[in-house]
């Protein structure tokens, strides 16, 4: 009987069946982090209990942490007891914990994969609903609330309803500087943010199979903006290189077993999913989502949809509801949209290839003097290092833009980095609902390459069309 | 967790589709290292005409009247009404905590985010799956009357009007129980450690790059 992923994944991780279909699953990994996790560290406390099993805890700060002048610490007193109470909790129960300035430390979904922490065949949870992310590794990763947190800190499993497998057939080439998160916004605008619920949904075809991890990760990040806890990715050889060699990926004769092990992570021919999906790659252009859901979402070149369009009501609203909050009318041209903020960072947009990118488009050239702060927030310390070594920063800070350390920052703006009311903004996050980036602040999701180049133009511009122009003599 | 008991309350009407938790509470909240004390956050952003900061006196700050929980009729609301997929976007339980403390003990949709549906059940709140010819009609009878009276009862599963309409809906039976009886899940988990460590062991012999403590 040929098996999807999700099956595979689920049936390894089964301590209990329940007769409805859901099971207690053992989880392999928890990511934590300092806003999720107070309520279960003290709520273990209370109860008396210890972690079950200390070595799979990871922990950092990142929703909190600044992005400049980081020798000051946190100047906000509130934020300031939220990353002390995790540094706490994981000195007490001796927790791995990067701390602030650790070249370690980053944002969860870009250190655990890039240390080699997430691999093909866990269970990963964290309290952040983008832990979908780590699903580019064949593992059934999933965000989860403080209460299941607390869960799995005691018990090292969590319960789990059954979740259905949808499969997203992803074909052809992709356009020159067309992008996973172009791939990731026409999916959702294709299928809703509400399309996936209740689903994993694998992503697959000729298009992923091509693609690096880093833009698989991409992909798989996005998947709860569709609605899907789990975004999941098969392993291939791709998969194997990138983790080869990593700090905490297996060595020796132990990654030859776990090799041949994750070879056999991906779904079967003639598996059954209970939906599918197809996407022609070839036929995606730039994406900019105009509104305040992922799934309100157009090509560059067109015009902000007009909600006279809209038959039911209750969607019509929604459409009135979000122009109005955007400040923009139906009819107009995506790229007359001018800005006043950009931001390159995030766990969708924050990795190497993603600042290499937009370095690409950047270099040699300036921010639009429209534009009041364009800012480069590398994912990790890591990548923050990997980038200067090849001069990125560089490139950044002569164009205009501003070059900070590690973190969320600007994608939910619980730090200072953040828009005022009334500022537009071209980011490379994951979410434009309202005020997401700050009371009153207006959002445009767009990939790395489309974000630099509306800081080089003050507006939004098809960046494929920008590039051919600027090739020429 | 407090056993959840059969309850008449007034149901607030919320006509927005995919709310987000976001919106339910906004990011400054979550700095709060606390469970409890978020329901004066709960939609501060259309509750309020400022920008709230936590530590706030909510009692003075400038209210949006036109919010529906601003309405002196649903001040009392212990149903929101809701429409598709409430609860989208992040992950966060403060946002159940917020729809807690603010006195909802039950969300009627018709659908809402995964995760967010679960961090509900874990708080005593009973998030109602209806259809949407249902949910339609009670926003209806919402907008009609001067406040909407729903009787929501766990143990029959049904949402009814007292003298008008009764719908049922569906719940899993584990999640039911715990909600019908308060009850505490770590300790049931922790009941069967024993198949825990079963398990470990196996998984151990299969998976041993996973268990590199031994």
């Amino acid at each position: 009987m040929p098996k999807t992923l999700l099956q595979k994944l689920w049936e390894t991780h089964v301590v209990r069946h329940d007769p409805d279909g859901s099971a207690m699953l053992y989880i392999d990994l928890q990511l934590i982090n300092e806003v999720t996790s107070p309520q279960a560290f003290e709520g273990l406390s209370v109860a008396g209990l210890s972690p079950w099993r200390s070595g799979t805890i990871i922990a950092t700060s990142d929703h909190n942490v600044p992005t400049v002048d980081l020798d000051l610490g946190i100047q906000d007193p509130v934020a300031k007891i939220q990353v002390q109470t995790l540094e706490r909790n994981c000195d007490d129960l001796n927790l791995r914990h990067f701390k602030m300035g650790d070249q370690r430390q980053g944002i969860l979904h870009v250190i655990a994969p890039e240390s080699g922490a997430s691999l093909p065949g866990m269970t990963i949870v964290c309290g952040d609903s983008h832990t979908s992310t780590h699903g580019a590794f064949a593992a059934l990763a999933f965000g989860i609330g403080t209460s299941e947190i607390e869960h799995v800190l005691a018990t090292q499993c969590l319960r789990v309803s059954p979740m259905a497998a949808m499969k997203v057939q992803i074909d052809g080439d992709l356009q020159p500087l067309v992008t996973a998160k172009d791939l990731a916004l026409g999916l959702i605008r294709k299928i809703g943010t509400a399309g996936a619920t209740g689903h994993a949904i694998e992503v697959t075809g000729s298009t992923v199979s091509s693609m690096s991890m880093e833009a698989r990760m991409t992909l798989c990040n996005m998947a709860i903006e569709a609605g899907a806890r789990v975004g999941l990715i098969g392993v291939d050889a791709t998969t194997l290189a990138y983790l080869h060699g990593r700090p905490h990926a297996p060595r020796d004769a132990a990654w030859e077993a776990a090799a041949t092990f994750w070879r056999t992570l991906h779904s079967d021919p003639g598996a059954v999913f209970q939906q599918v999906v197809h996407l022609d790659a070839a036929q995606v252009a730039p994406q900019v989502s105009w509104g305040t859901s992922p799934q309100m979402v157009c090509d560059v070149l067109d015009k902000v949809p007009d909600p006279a369009d809209e038959a039911d009501p209750a969607k019509r609203q929604a459409l009135v509801s979000a122009l109005d909050y955007m400040g923009i009318t139906a009819g107009t041209p995506i790229v007359s949209i001018g800005l006043d903020k950009i931001f390159i960072g995030s766990c969708t947009n924050a990795r190497l290839e993603d600042l290499r990118a937009a370095a690409q488009v950047v270099v040699g050239r300036k921010v639009s003097s429209r534009i009041k702060q364009a800012l480069v927030v590398p994912g990790s310390g890591r990548v923050k290092a990997e980038a200067e070594a090849e001069g990125l920063d560089k490139i950044f800070t002569d164009a205009g833009f501003e070059w900070r350390e590690p973190g969320c920052s600007m994608c939910l703006g619980m730090n200072d980095d953040r828009l005022l009311p009334g500022e537009r903004c071209a980011s490379t996050s994951n979410r434009n609902f309202e005020g997401r980036q700050g009371q009153g602040g207006r959002t445009h999701l767009v990939s790395p390459v489309t974000a630099a180049a509306a800081a080089l133009a003050g507006h939004f511009v098809d960046v494929t069309a920008a590039q051919i122009r600027s090739s020429r003599p | 967790m407090k056993p959840f008991q059969q309850f008449c309350a007034v149901a607030a009407p919320l006509d927005r589709i995919n709310v987000d938790t976001d919106a339910i509470v906004p990011k400054q909240f979550m700095k709060l290292i606390s469970k409890y004390g978020y329901g004066d956050y709960l939609f501060d952003n259309w509750r309020y005409l400022d920008q709230g900061e936590p530590g706030d006196d909510c009692s003075v700050r400038p209210l949006n009247e036109q919010f529906v929980l601003n309405q002196p009729r649903f001040k009392s609301a212990q149903i929101l009404l809701c429409r598709d997929n409430f609860g989208c976007g992040s992950s966060r339980e403060h946002a159940p905590w917020a729809l807690r403390d603010f006195g909802f003990k039950a969300l009627l949709s018709t659908s809402f985010a995964d995760i967010f549906y679960g961090n509900c059940l874990k708080n005593g709140i009973l998030p109602i799956v209806l259809a949407k010819p249902e949910i339609d009609h009670l926003f209806a009878l919402a907008a009609d009357d001067a406040a909407l009276h729903l009787e929501i009862n766990l143990a029959d599963q049904t949402v009814s009007q007292p003298g008008g309409v009764t719908y049922r809906f569906e719940i899993d039976a584990f999640r039911k129980k715990c909600v019908m009886l308060g009850l505490d899940e770590i300790s049931l988990t922790l009941a069967q450690a024993d198949d825990v460590r079963l398990y470990e062991g196996k998984r151990r012999a299969t998976e041993p790059w996973l268990f590199p403590e031994g």
